[in-house]
């Protein structure tokens, strides 16, 4: 009865203050990187020249997208085990799983950082206990490369692939699987058939969190990649600060967001993507 | 063999999806959870190419001895054996049984034709060599024109068709319907009770149904299982446990019954008893076996076997009785009458021919066959049973 006597104006005063705080924080800082992009140093497009004919630039690309990739694929089979442990254990033991998953992402990403560094590191705990019961002679390489960089991602992105994986999951009814049984389907066809199948909208939505999350991810690759392995949101980072070279910084970093964009859209035209991501 | 026969105007030939029907049997099942016994020693026949009914409330244990005969629930103790078979090890999968489960658990990403070939997929047949099976079936149950349809695009008498086909595609020794028309509302139930009665007909195939629904039990099967707190109460033909229910629980369960509680006075032969409430003498036939001349009984007596009158009747059995409500049900009235000495008592009278207008405190004489009242035991106390209209 309310909403039927407010006309579209009110409407409008209701939204106001979300609108106006959207524009000032983050339309206008958004219109204005993309316009630095195209101003510094000169006017036009040189700056997104440099994307085609840069072979320094390629590199960093190709590192970003593989090391995207692989921690992409990585979090979400992973994750779904977890999710899937989740999805059939007691409650009691859900509420403990869930509550180790949330601890973890609560911790600061840097102590988190670090703590991989103590344990990857050529002095840390795995190469020491590795040498000490006589596994290996001499350390393994397994920080300041791309491999400790995508272990620390891995962990760091876990729950952003659990969480949506465990609520699609969570909806699926047992009784698919027990009538997939019922009708002779073997364990494995019965998962393989129906219930993975049923579980994809938790897949796409999660593969599409944390390879977005990767890609502007930069504390954990600086830290554990110990400044050898160069992603492109490290690289705008060292673009701003210390080389101040601010248009290629934000040509990046539109690329990046566009990037972002052209992918959901790719996605888009395969899945339904409002249907994934919960909107009814 | 004599189930097998095509019904004039069926394309189909029904024998194309029923294997030579199966035996079950079950011998002394007891499934417990903890201290709780949710069956508890059930022995039972089932014949080939049967209507079998497990018919219980909640809690009674029907859906658990369904769940064992599937596959799904360990028995504690006990044998399922399959034409004398022991199959207690087989998983699920290999028992080559149809189920229709409650609320049908149609695969909601696959079309209806997807969900048919499923369990012909799972066998290794490919679309092209089982699509004939899949057709026919479908035809079987009139939704050929559907099949390209998701189940959620379909209604639930259509989803119900789906899981039927689905269950009979690939010829199972067995089908088990757990409540399969509890989510219908009750015009299409009583549509769909033909309909599987028919099919039933048609393939002949043993059946085994689940319900807590009495009508759908005694429309449709050959055999009734009533169960309580996980044993077997009373099994039998529809009609002989409708008419001649051993125990309480059995004659207030399967229909409505009233209860009188009676003095047996004296047996004239085994033809005819006499029985006191108070006072007034009323007649029994025929005599009851288990019980002798002054011992107390329990006496069923359906409603709808009480005659009403406006004149006192020539009989023995007969009562002065006051109108205290009633319920007009379109093809019948129901009455409440209370009519001394044995206090209320639930009247069911077809409305064409009820001889009087019913009225709140209306006089009326009502009068039954001595052969309408059948000693029960009382496994359930009659005295605070609710009563049988819910009123």
């Amino acid at each position: 009865m309310i909403g039927r006597s407010l006309n579209h104006g009110s409407y409008w005063v209701l939204i106001a203050p979300a609108v106006v705080l959207m524009v000032v924080f983050y339309v206008f800082p958004l219109l204005q990187v993309l316009w630095i992009s195209v101003t510094e140093p000169t006017f036009g497009f040189g700056n997104y020249e440099e994307l085609f004919t840069n072979s320094f630039l390629h590199r960093i690309w190709r590192t970003t997208a593989f090391i995207c990739g692989i921690t992409t694929a990585l979090t979400v089979v992973l994750g779904y085990v977890v999710a899937y442990a989740m999805a059939h254990v007691r409650e009691q033991q859900m509420t403990a799983m869930m509550f180790c998953i949330l601890l973890t992402f609560w911790l600061s990403v840097l102590i988190r950082a670090f703590a991989w560094v103590m344990l990857l590191r050529t002095e840390g705990m795995i190469n020491n206990a590795l040498m000490f019961i006589g596994a290996i002679d001499d350390p393994l390489r397994l920080s300041r490369n791309q491999f400790g960089v995508i272990v620390g991602m891995v962990h760091f992105m876990l729950p952003l692939a659990i969480l949506p994986i465990y609520a699609n999951l969570r909806g699926i009814s047992q009784s698919y699987v027990a009538a997939a049984r019922g009708l002779g389907g073997s364990g494995f066809q019965a998962f393989r058939m129906i219930y993975l199948p049923l579980s994809k909208p938790g897949i796409i939505a999660a593969t599409i969190l944390v390879f977005v999350f990767s890609l502007g991810f930069f504390i954990t690759p600086a830290i554990l990649g110990g400044g050898r392995v160069v992603m492109v949101s490290e690289y705008i980072r060292v673009a701003f600060e210390e080389t101040l070279l601010w248009g290629k910084a934000t040509m990046l970093s539109s690329t990046l967001l566009f990037g972002v964009f052209l992918l959901l859209a790719i996605v888009s035209r395969f899945v339904n993507l409002r249907r994934v991501f919960g909107a009814t | 063999m004599e189930r097998n026969v095509i019904r004039s105007g069926s394309k189909l030939a029904p024998s194309s999806f029923s294997a030579a029907p199966h035996a079950l049997s079950l011998k002394g099942i007891v499934k417990r959870y903890g201290d709780l016994a949710a069956v508890d020693g059930v022995s039972l026949d089932i014949p080939r190419g049967s209507f079998l009914t497990l018919l219980g409330p909640s809690g009674s244990g029907k859906t658990t001895i369904l769940m064992s005969i599937a596959g799904f629930v360990r028995p504690t103790e006990g044998d399922i054996l399959l034409d004398g078979a022991r199959i207690n090890d087989l998983p699920p999968e290999k028992r080559n049984f149809g189920m229709v489960f409650q609320g049908y658990a149609l695969f909601p990403h696959m079309t209806v034709a997807e969900n048919v070939w499923f369990p012909l997929r799972v066998r290794g047949q490919s679309f092209p060599e089982s699509e004939r099976a899949v057709m026919d079936v479908l035809q079987l149950v009139q939704l050929d024109h559907l099949k390209d349809r998701l189940p959620s695009e379909l209604s639930g008498g259509q989803q119900q068709r789906v899981a039927l086909a689905r269950a009979l595609v690939f010829k199972p020794d067995l089908l088990l319907l757990d409540e399969p028309l509890s989510a219908l509302d009750k015009k299409l139930r009583a549509d769909l009770q033909w309909e599987l009665k028919d099919l039933h007909e048609k393939l002949g195939t043993t059946f085994i149904y689940v319900t807590h629904d009495q009508e759908e039990a005694l429309s449709m099967s050959d055999e009734i299982v009533i169960l309580r707190d996980g044993k077997i109460e009373q099994m039998g033909k529809p009609g002989d446990l409708y008419e001649k229910p051993a125990t309480s629980f059995v004659a207030d369960f399967l229909g409505k019954s009233n209860f009188i509680r009676a003095r047996l006075i004296a047996s004239t032969g085994p033809d005819q008893a006499t029985y006191a409430v108070g006072e007034q003498e009323f007649n029994l036939r025929p005599a009851p076996a288990t019980v002798g001349p002054g011992e107390t009984v329990a006496i069923a007596l359906r409603p709808e076997k009480i005659d009403i009158s406006v004149t006192e009747p020539e009989t023995t059995n007969r009562l002065k009785a006051t109108i205290r409500q009633f319920n007009y049900h379109g093809t019948s009235f129901h009455l409440r009458v209370s009519a001394a000495p044995l206090g209320d008592l639930f009247v069911t009278v077809q409305a064409w021919r009820c001889g009087i207008t019913p009225s709140i405190n209306g006089e009326l004489w009502i009068s039954w066959e001595p052969e309408a009242g059948v000693v029960v035991r009382e496994t359930v106390a009659i005295d605070d049973r609710p009563s049988p209209d819910g009123v």
